[in-house]
C-alpha cells in the first residue's frame, strides 16, 4: 500500500505547507503519493515531483478543482482511496476543509492536527488550545490525517518522481465559487516566515499596524500576525490571526506587540523558537511564554526599534 | 425554514485546564462549562435569520451528559424554540456525532444546519464537514456572512488568504467563524419562559449509532512549559540579544 497527501497550490505553485505535511506523511513508513487537483497544475505538479520521498504525483487538471470547493475533491479522493492505507493534508484552511468530508465517507474517525508520528497508527495531537497533548491510536482500517504544518520541517528536493494525469470525478454541483478577496503581500506567508511581528488590541488602530508594524515587518523580511482582539476590532485582516483558531506559527522569532497573551493567542505562537513581547502592563501573561520582554509603551518602543534595525542593515535573512 | 443548530457543551474558554497527574485525561471536576463559543455564534446567526424572517424555527440539538440540558435551556433562553438532548455520558467522537446528527436530519429536515467551525475542548474541526459528506449536502466552513436567497445560501468564509465567497445549494451545513455576530445575552424573563419550551431526552441507542471510539487515548500529557524570560531595559539591549545571544536577527 502508500500513502496519498492532497497537495495545496496558491497561485499555481505549491504550498509550503504541502511539503511540511510530506515529511509527517513519509513517517509513515510507506511510499508517498501527491496528489495535486487544480484548474492548471503543472508548475505545482513538477514542483511536487521534485521533493524527496515522493514515489508518484495524481495530477487531476480541470474547472471543478479551481477554487478547492470540499464537494469534487472529497468525491475525487474518495475514488483513489482504495490504493492507500493513509490519506493526509496540511491542516491549512484548505486542508481541513476537505479532509473530515473524505473521513466521514470513508467511515474513518479523522486524526486533526498531527504534531508527531510516533508509529504509523500512533499520533499526537494538541488539544484545548494546545494545554494538553493527546497520544492516540487510530483503530481504523485507513487513517485520514491533518497534519500540524508547523510542527514538521519541509522535506528536501530529491530524485524526479513520475507525473500520472488522472480524470477529474464528476459530482452534482452543491457549492459555487462566486468570488474571492484575497489580501495580497509582498511579505513571507504567515505559516513559512522566519519571523513574525504580531499586533494586539494595544495598537489602537488599523494606521498603526501601518506606521508602527510594517516599517519593522519589512525590515526585518517577517510576517505580520494578530491578535483576535485586533482582527476583531478590524485594525487586521482575518488571514492575519494568530491563535488557536487562526494561524498556528513557529517561527525563529516571534515579536508580540501590544498583545496581552490569552491562553488562545499563546495556543498560535508557543512553539516559536524565540519570543519577545513589548506590552506596557509588565502583569501581561505574555511574559510568561518571552524569552525577552520590554515593558513600556509600544509608541516609543516601535519607532526606536525600527531605526536600530534600520542601522544594523539587517534584511530578510 | 427550519434551522437545526447542534451544540456542545465544554469547558468555558477562560479556564485553564488541567491535565491529571496520571495522564488519563484533562481535570474537569469543578470546571465552569458552558457553550462552545462557536456554537454560540452559529446559535445568534440562526436567531437572527429568524428574527429577519428567513427561517420560522430554530432548533437546539446537544450529544452530552445530564448536565448537556442546561446547555439547552440556555440556547432556548437565547431564543431557540425547541431542543432535542440526546444523553450519554460517553465521549463520542465527531464521526459518531455526525451519524447521529444525519438521522435527526431526516426526521426534522431542516433546510439549513448551523454549527461550530470546531470545539475548543477537542479542536477536532470535523463534524460539520462529516455531516455535510453524510447528508449529501454542501457545505460553507469557517463563515463570516451568511446571506439567504431563493433556495441558495452565499456564505463569505474565512480563508488563509482572505475571503472566499461560495454560493451553497440548500439544504447544506455552514459553520461559523469568529467575525460571523456577536452573540447576545440572556435576559432574565427569558430564562425563565426557556423553562416552559419544549425539550426532549433521547440516548444515541434511539439513533442506532454505534458511538464506540475509533480513537484509543493512549495517553494525555501536559505540553512542554516554556521558561519564562527575562526582561530587558532597552531597545538596544533587545537587539544585542536577539543579534548575538540568540541569533534570530
Amino acid at each position: 500500500m502508500a500513502v496519498l497527501l492532497l497537495a495545496e497550490v496558491s497561485n499555481g505553485l505549491l504550498d509550503e505547507a504541502t511539503a511540511r505535511a510530506l515529511t509527517a506523511a513519509k513517517a509513515l513508513n510507506e511510499p508517498v503519493h501527491i496528489l495535486v487537483a487544480q484548474e492548471v497544475a503543472e508548475a505545482a505538479s513538477k514542483q511536487a515531483a521534485q521533493l524527496d520521498g515522493v514515489a508518484k504525483v495524481l495530477l487531476a487538471e480541470d474547472a471543478l478543482y479551481a477554487h478547492g470547493l470540499a464537494e469534487p475533491l472529497a468525491a475525487l479522493i474518495v475514488r483513489q482511496a482504495d490504493d492507500y492505507s493513509a490519506i493526509l493534508a496540511a491542516a491549512t484552511t484548505f486542508g481541513k476543509n476537505v479532509l473530515p468530508r473524505v473521513a466521514a465517507l470513508l467511515d474513518v474517525m479523522q486524526i486533526s492536527e498531527i504534531i508527531k508520528v510516533k508509529a504509523p497508527d500512533v499520533f499526537e495531537r494538541p488539544i484545548y488550545a494546545g494545554n494538553a497533548t493527546l497520544t492516540v491510536q487510530s483503530t481504523d482500517a485507513k487513517k485520514v490525517i491533518t497534519v500540524r504544518a508547523a510542527a514538521f520541517q519541509p522535506a528536501g528536493k530529491g530524485p524526479l518522481a513520475p507525473i500520472e494525469k488522472i480524470a477529474a470525478m464528476t459530482v452534482p454541483e452543491l457549492s459555487r465559487f462566486k468570488y474571492e478577496t484575497i489580501t495580497k503581500s509582498e511579505r513571507p506567508e504567515l505559516g513559512a516566515a522566519k519571523i513574525v511581528i504580531s499586533g494586539g488590541r494595544g495598537l489602537q488602530s488599523a494606521e498603526n499596524f501601518k506606521n508602527l508594524i510594517e516599517p519593522i515587518a519589512n525590515e526585518l523580511g517577517a510576517a505580520i500576525g494578530a491578535s483576535r482582539a485586533a482582527v476583531d476590532a478590524g485594525f487586521a485582516p482575518n488571514n492575519w490571526q494568530v491563535g488557536q483558531t487562526g494561524k498556528i506559527v513557529a517561527p525563529d522569532l516571534y515579536i508580540a506587540v501590544g498583545i496581552s497573551g490569552a491562553i488562545q493567542h499563546l495556543a498560535g505562537m508557543k512553539d516559536a523558537k524565540i519570543i519577545v513581547a513589548i506590552n506596557k502592563d509588565e502583569e501581561a501573561p505574555i511574559f510568561q511564554v518571552a524569552d525577552y520582554g520590554l515593558v513600556g509603551d509600544l509608541f516609543n518602543i516601535l519607532p526606536e526599534l525600527n531605526e536600530a534595525l534600520a542601522k544594523l542593515g539587517r534584511t530578510a535573512k | 425554514m427550519k434551522i437545526l443548530v447542534p451544540v456542545k457543551r465544554v469547558v468555558d474558554f477562560n479556564v485553564k485546564i488541567r491535565v491529571k497527574p496520571d495522564g488519563s485525561g484533562v481535570d474537569l471536576a469543578n470546571v465552569k462549562m458552558a457553550i462552545n463559543p462557536f456554537d454560540e455564534i452559529a446559535l445568534e446567526e440562526a436567531l437572527r435569520l429568524k428574527e429577519a424572517g428567513k427561517a420560522k424555527e430554530v432548533l437546539i440539538v446537544s450529544i452530552g451528559p445530564a448536565q448537556a440540558a442546561d446547555t439547552i435551556r440556555h440556547a432556548m433562553a437565547l431564543g431557540a424554540d425547541r431542543g432535542l438532548h440526546i444523553k450519554t455520558d460517553a465521549m463520542v467522537e465527531p464521526l459518531a456525532v455526525a451519524k447521529i446528527l444525519k438521522t435527526v436530519t431526516l426526521a426534522e429536515q431542516p433546510g439549513l444546519i448551523i454549527l461550530g467551525k470546531q470545539a475548543i475542548d477537542d479542536d477536532c474541526n470535523q463534524t460539520g464537514q462529516m455531516l455535510a459528506a453524510l447528508l449529501g449536502w454542501g457545505q460553507g466552513t469557517y463563515a463570516s456572512q451568511i446571506v439567504i436567497g431563493d433556495g441558495t445560501a452565499e456564505v463569505t468564509r474565512e480563508v488563509d488568504g482572505g475571503l472566499q465567497t461560495l454560493t451553497l445549494k440548500l439544504p447544506a451545513v455552514v459553520t461559523t467563524d469568529l467575525r460571523l455576530n456577536v452573540p447576545r445575552y440572556a435576559t432574565l424573563p427569558n430564562i425563565m419562559q426557556a423553562r416552559k419550551k419544549p425539550l426532549i431526552a433521547k440516548t444515541p441507542e434511539d439513533f442506532a449509532v454505534d458511538v464506540t471510539p475509533r480513537l484509543k487515548i493512549l495517553n494525555t500529557a501536559p505540553p512542554p512549559a516554556r521558561k519564562a524570560g527575562i526582561k530587558l531595559a532597552s531597545v538596544a539591549e533587545l537587539i544585542t540579544k536577539l543579534k548575538d545571544e540568540a541569533g534570530v536577527i
